[in-house]
């Protein structure tokens, strides 16, 4: 294990966030996934774009693990990662949020994000209660606060809006020391004003945070990423800077036209 | 008394304003009011109640514990629970001694009992191993074949379990000179390990295990994207379970002075799942207000069949239809039902129940 670290240490600053060649994810005979070749930086924050069915959400699935790609290799800080199953790519440090939100509704908001905290660390088969001053406590407190959560710490997460709840997902993603995130549609059902709390949770993250935003809403995405990726039927259409994808004839043609942009 | 799980709010309980509750000294009167009865129940109370209604009650109240803290917190139905209280009696007639010298080995009572105890809580763990990657029904399925296994195993070994008779005269033994198997030390015996195993589990529920266990009942594949390995997770629940039901199964033992196939037979297996689900799987207590309800059914069933010019060798429809009764009404038993109960008369601003088999 020591080496292996050392080796993810000397990697961060020189090696791609993701790297990823040829994956393909088939669920039977259809072809989710074809041949996707993606590199993203350190730090690089990207939307990928596309119509339902696109594979945008298969994409993250095999990043994470989820689902298993079924052929091609997927590289996290130039680690090969692509036969991890999804908690030891988690506690590399890669995250995700899920399009319907996946949170524990029988817990309170203070008990998500703790064990949110709790997954990326040691204690996670303590059977001791967390002490007063606890240290995981005192960051799922202050996860809390920057999703403007804290009213509802110890509500029940099946008590909370719908626009708390993803909020709250955003949280749990944010839990422990990320280095990359993938953001499943975050602004999905959120009203305006909500969205622009997201735009600014999404544009205050550290720097040295990368993430990949899947996202229809034009005007959440584009304002939150500095490159562009378009999906079509499973395999990458365009990459580009957004004002580049925006323009594209053939952008428009398949994505924009489709009257997905409010 | 049913409060006490649910009102600890988080992983924080004392800095967390209770927003119900009088947060003065006798903050759950019932709990305090039951905590003396039982204490003082030997000064009154008979052999017979002292050992067969709370006594059996403690102990099957235990293995029904060990089988809400995987239903109730992990969503797991496991049917091994009373085949690890059985084995670990067992292994306590086999090392320690028994009527049967030819197989029994004799040892101390303290060795026997701790190597009752591992032996039962390994095979209770390996016994998770194979059936956490499994849901539902599979699961229930997988956990009966273990048990059944076991029952026709120790039903057909002669030279280990000493099949259909098994074993006799397992006694409770006789420490810091007092007999044990007295009425009144073997009740305070069982209330003691029922308090420990009670509060073991209260305790841990709030504990970073505990509730990354609710969280894999909530949703397993949020868990992996946490960083949990909940295979690895759910594996551990099980081995912390099995230690209650192996040191419920050692006091099963002394309890009744023998063991036999039938012990951990099908019909066992299925009333402690029948105990758990009757009293309710949402809080710890459940179990044991199942338990006695179940022991007081078995008990009077048949007189009270008698007393109304019925055939008392019915008395077991009259189990039957008790335990239907409780879970047609309420979902969450009789948990269920008093929740619902205080709801409607006593708080009516009374949160809703945490946690809880969905």
């Amino acid at each position: 294990m020591p080496a292996n670290v050392a080796e993810r240490l000397s990697a961060v600053g020189t090696a791609n966030a993701l790297e990823l060649r040829g994956v393909t994810r088939l669920f039977g005979a259809l072809a989710a996934l074809v041949d996707i070749t993606l590199t993203v930086r350190p730090g690089e924050r990207r939307a990928v774009l596309g119509s339902n069915g696109a594979g945008k959400t298969t994409l993250f699935n095999c990043i994470t693990g989820d689902f298993p790609a079924s052929s091609g290799t997927i590289r996290f800080f130039s680690e090969d990662v692509t036969h991890f199953p999804p908690h030891e790519r988690i506690r590399r440090g890669l995250r995700r949020t899920y399009q319907i939100s996946a949170l524990f509704t029988g817990l309170t908001v203070l008990d998500n994000v703790y064990l949110a905290c709790c997954g990326i660390s040691r204690g996670r088969f303590s059977l001791l209660r967390p002490r007063r001053n606890d240290a995981l406590v005192a960051s799922a407190e202050n996860l809390i606060q920057a999703v403007h959560l804290a009213g509802v710490r110890d509500q029940l997460v099946s008590e909370l809006s719908h626009g708390q709840q993803r909020q709250l997902e955003i949280a749990l993603a944010l839990a422990g020391a990320p280095r990359f995130i993938l953001f499943d549609e975050p602004a999905a059902g959120l009203s305006p004003t909500e969205r622009s709390e997201l735009v600014e949770i999404l544009t205050s993250l550290p720097a040295h945070i990368g993430y990949i935003v899947i996202e229809h809403d034009m005007d959440v995405a584009l304002r939150v990423v500095e490159s562009v990726t378009m999906m079509h039927n499973g395999r990458i259409f365009k990459e580009g800077r957004p004002e580049e994808i925006e323009s594209d004839p053939e952008v428009q043609e398949l994505y924009l036209g489709g009257g997905h942009h409010g | 008394m049913a409060v006490e799980a649910s009102r600890t709010s988080g992983i924080l309980p004392a800095s967390a304003p209770a927003p119900t509750a009088a947060s003065s000294l006798p903050r759950y009167p019932a709990l305090w009011l039951l905590a003396l009865f039982l204490l003082i129940l030997p000064a009154f109370g008979s052999d017979f109640v002292l050992i067969q209604l709370f006594g059996w009650t403690f102990i099957l109240g235990m293995i029904a514990l060990s089988l809400m803290f995987l239903g109730g917190y992990g969503g797991m139905v496991s049917l091994v629970q009373m085949t690890v209280a059985g084995c670990a009696g067992y292994m306590v007639a086999i090392f320690g001694t028994s009527a049967v010298a030819e197989i029994s080995l004799g040892w101390p009572w303290w060795l026997a009992v701790v190597v009752a105890i591992v032996i039962a809580t390994l095979f209770g763990t390996l016994s998770g191993a194979l059936s956490v990657r499994t849901e539902g029904i599979y699961t229930i399925m997988i956990t009966l074949a273990i048990a059944s296994a076991f029952f026709y195993f120790t039903l057909q070994n002669y030279s280990i379990f000493n099949g259909f008779s098994g074993f006799n005269a397992v006694r409770v033994p006789q420490v810091f000179g007092i007999d044990w198997r007295a009425a009144v030390p073997f009740y305070y015996l069982t209330l003691f390990w029922a308090v420990i195993a009670y509060l073991a589990v209260v305790y841990v529920s709030r504990s970073p295990f505990g509730l990354a266990l609710q969280g894999t009942r909530d949703n397993a594949r949020r868990m992996e994207a946490l960083g949990f390995n909940v295979t690895a997770h759910r594996i551990a629940a099980y081995a912390f379970a099995s230690v209650i039901a192996a040191v419920a199964g050692v006091l099963l033992v002394w309890h009744g002075g023998q063991i036999s196939p039938g012990t951990a037979g099908v019909g066992p297996v299925v009333d402690i799942l029948i105990i758990a689900v009757a009293g309710g799987m949402s809080r710890p207590i459940g179990p044991f207000i199942g338990a006695l309800i179940y022991v007081l059914l078995r008990t009077f069933a048949l007189d009270v069949m008698e007393a109304v010019g019925l055939d008392g060798k019915r008395f077991q429809l009259l189990v039957g239809v008790g335990f239907l009764l409780i879970v047609l009404f309420s979902p969450d038993g009789v948990l269920g039902l008093w929740q619902r109960w205080h709801r409607r008369f006593l708080a009516p601003a009374a949160p809703p129940a945490r946690g809880g088999v969905r």
